[in-house]
């Protein structure tokens, strides 16, 4: 005799109002990825720099003949183009998967049967490769202020430059939501993550060769808008209250890379439908 | 308005394809219980139920579900529906229970009763020794069967089943439906089942609505649409039969088969069975049984769609 009823019975629980599935699916997205040793290697790999720099920190204040490696608000700048790599490296293999496996298997008929709408599947997966690229980019930056606090034992280097905590979140910010918003895109378009991350690769280093061609061709860097990364680099600069390194208008590569995010956005809003219809 | 037994509605509704029609000006009214949405490939079966779950957006016309409208309230319409999609689908790198309980989550399920509904309607689809399985190394017929445990976790007040039997063997098949059947009577769950097979539809529903090239045909319950054709007559007859058929023929009755000592005849307007009697009395023969012969649903759906 049965001990317990495997029948189908009828649910009396509560139920979530709709509006938190994207939580759910971001949740279950970072879950399932934290299980892999490969991806808990990369994050572990792209803390190295971060290492780096907090020994240069600490040689500083402790040893006054070497000021030359004292901290300046450059040093957050450059610290987070270091991280560019690995904001690359993560973006391909986290982010190339995330819509483009769903569309392989036919999942986004199954997301958009239940109570959540594209916007939100969109958030859910969005927020899963925010996380991993805040955490490569703003976190280390931000605890490198602490470590900075920390090893000077007083807080005037922070209270003398204390819009270098926007200009982190803000260039951090900036950096994750493209190239989020771009692979996403990407992915969108493709039932192989494969091909999505070579598409993504492409874009990066092809607007990036093209840029330095046009350079060694001109002699001057007015080009630089045509590069992702040069983009990212002048409004990084702006951000940060340092000359900018190249002659297009800072404007010009701020509007570039919001076009790119607007762009994104009008192919995820193509893209993502429960419904393919082909005329 | 709805009616109160009315689970879902179509008033005049139009769903285009580019410049294809799917859906030309439907209406149409599922009633509660299990209806049965029948039609050949490319009716608008499917194209109905995703513009009932709000996926699809008509050119014109109006929905409701469950009392909803389809346009205003789609997650809420959701939040109380399971849908059951044609084709293969699952979420990929996830075990059977991990991924129903995760649509239960999506569904609003708080995590733990998720979790614990998720084990108990895969023991009840019969996928309780294999829950732990990824859900690449399911067949066929698994995989359906995941597809009902994932529409049915959150428990809804309707399912969509969309072609539920499709790749499937016959024990499954009739495995699926008996569970289809189970839901609707036992269960008190409502589902709008679509297929192009005919057994299936009449197997395990009540109801239902055809449709053949984006329009519905027919619609309503099975037993009245087949109805007692009140023309076609099975009858036992003691004596001769062949000097009977005969005299059958000849007074213009039509007797298209007939089973081991069982005779179906079809007795043209104006006669009636009467007249059989009359003409079993004057062949020396003895009418021992005589009933009006059931149409089948396949008669109902070729009458519809004018097959002959």
């Amino acid at each position: 005799m049965p001990i317990h009823d495997q029948s189908y019975r009828r649910y009396r629980g509560n139920r979530a109002r709709p509006g938190a599935a994207w939580a759910v699916i971001a949740w279950a997205g970072i879950r399932s990825l934290l299980a892999r040793r490969l991806v808990l290697a990369l994050l572990a790999f792209a803390w190295m720099p971060f290492l780096v720099r907090a020994v240069q920190i600490y040689l500083s204040v402790n040893f006054g003949e070497i000021a030359l490696l004292a901290p300046t608000a450059e040093t957050f700048r450059d610290f987070l183009e270091q991280q560019n790599f690995f904001v690359f490296v993560v973006t391909i293999y986290i982010g190339a998967p995330l819509i483009a496996d769903d569309r392989r298997a036919n999942a986004l008929a199954l997301y958009l049967s239940k109570p959540l709408g594209r916007a939100e599947y969109v958030a859910g997966k969005l927020a899963i490769l925010f996380a991993f690229l805040l955490f490569v980019t703003w976190l280390p930056a931000m605890s490198l202020l602490g470590v900075q606090m920390a090893f000077s034992g007083s807080a005037e280097f922070v209270a003398r430059n204390l819009f270098l905590i926007p200009a982190i979140t803000l260039l951090s910010g900036l950096k994750v939501l493209l190239a989020s918003l771009t692979i996403l895109a990407l992915s969108s378009l493709s039932t192989s993550s494969r091909y999505v991350g070579m598409l993504y690769a492409g874009v990066i280093i092809f607007s990036d060769a093209m840029f330095q061609a046009l350079r060694g061709a001109t002699g001057g860097s007015t080009a630089a808008w045509v590069s992702v990364i040069a983009n990212l680099s002048q409004v990084g600069d702006v951000i940060f209250r340092l000359p900018a390194r190249y002659d297009t208008p800072w404007l010009l590569s701020a509007l570039v890379t919001l076009g790119l995010l607007g762009l994104s956005i009008v192919v995820l809003e193509r893209r993502v439908r429960a419904v393919e219809v082909i005329t | 308005m709805s009616t109160p037994s009315a689970v879902a509605r179509l008033d005049r509704v139009t769903v285009s394809y580019g410049t294809n029609a799917a859906l030309c000006e439907v209406d149409a009214v599922f009633e509660s219980g299990a209806v049965g949405l029948l039609g050949p490939n490319g009716a608008g079966k499917s194209t109905m139920l995703k513009a009932l779950l709000g996926l699809v957006v008509p050119d014109r016309g109006q929905m409701r579900v469950l009392d909803l409208d389809v346009a205003r309230e789609p997650l809420k319409i959701r939040a109380r529906l399971g849908y059951m999609p044609e084709t293969d689908s699952h979420i990929p790198g996830m075990n059977a229970v991990s991924f129903v309980a995760y649509c239960g989550q999506l569904a609003g399920l708080p995590s733990t009763d998720a979790m614990r509904r998720a084990h108990e309607v895969l023991h009840y689809v019969g996928l309780g020794e294999a829950r732990y399985r990824n859900l690449e190394t399911y067949s066929t017929g698994m995989k359906q069967r995941i597809k009902l445990a994932q529409a049915l976790v959150h428990d809804p007040d309707l399912l969509f089943l969309d072609e539920p039997t499709n790749g499937m063997d016959p024990a499954g098949r009739d495995h699926m439906l008996a569970l289809i059947r189970d839901l609707a009577e036992r269960k008190s769950v409502n589902l709008i089942l679509s297929s192009h097979l005919l057994p299936d539809v009449e197997q395990a529903c009540d109801h239902v609505v055809v449709m053949d090239r984006g329009t519905v045909v027919a619609n309503g319950p099975i037993a009245e649409l087949k109805g007692p054709s009140g023309r076609l007559y099975e009858l036992r007859v003691k004596g001769d039969p062949e000097t009977f058929l005969r005299a059958l023929r000849e007074a213009g009755m039509e007797c298209p088969d007939s089973e081991d000592d069982t005779l179906r005849v079809f007795v043209p307007e104006p006669l009636g069975p009467r007249d059989l009697f009359q003409l079993a009395e004057r062949q020396g023969v003895q009418v021992r049984h005589l009933k009006p012969s059931l149409s089948t649903l396949e008669d109902v759906f070729a009458r519809a769609v004018g097959e002959e």
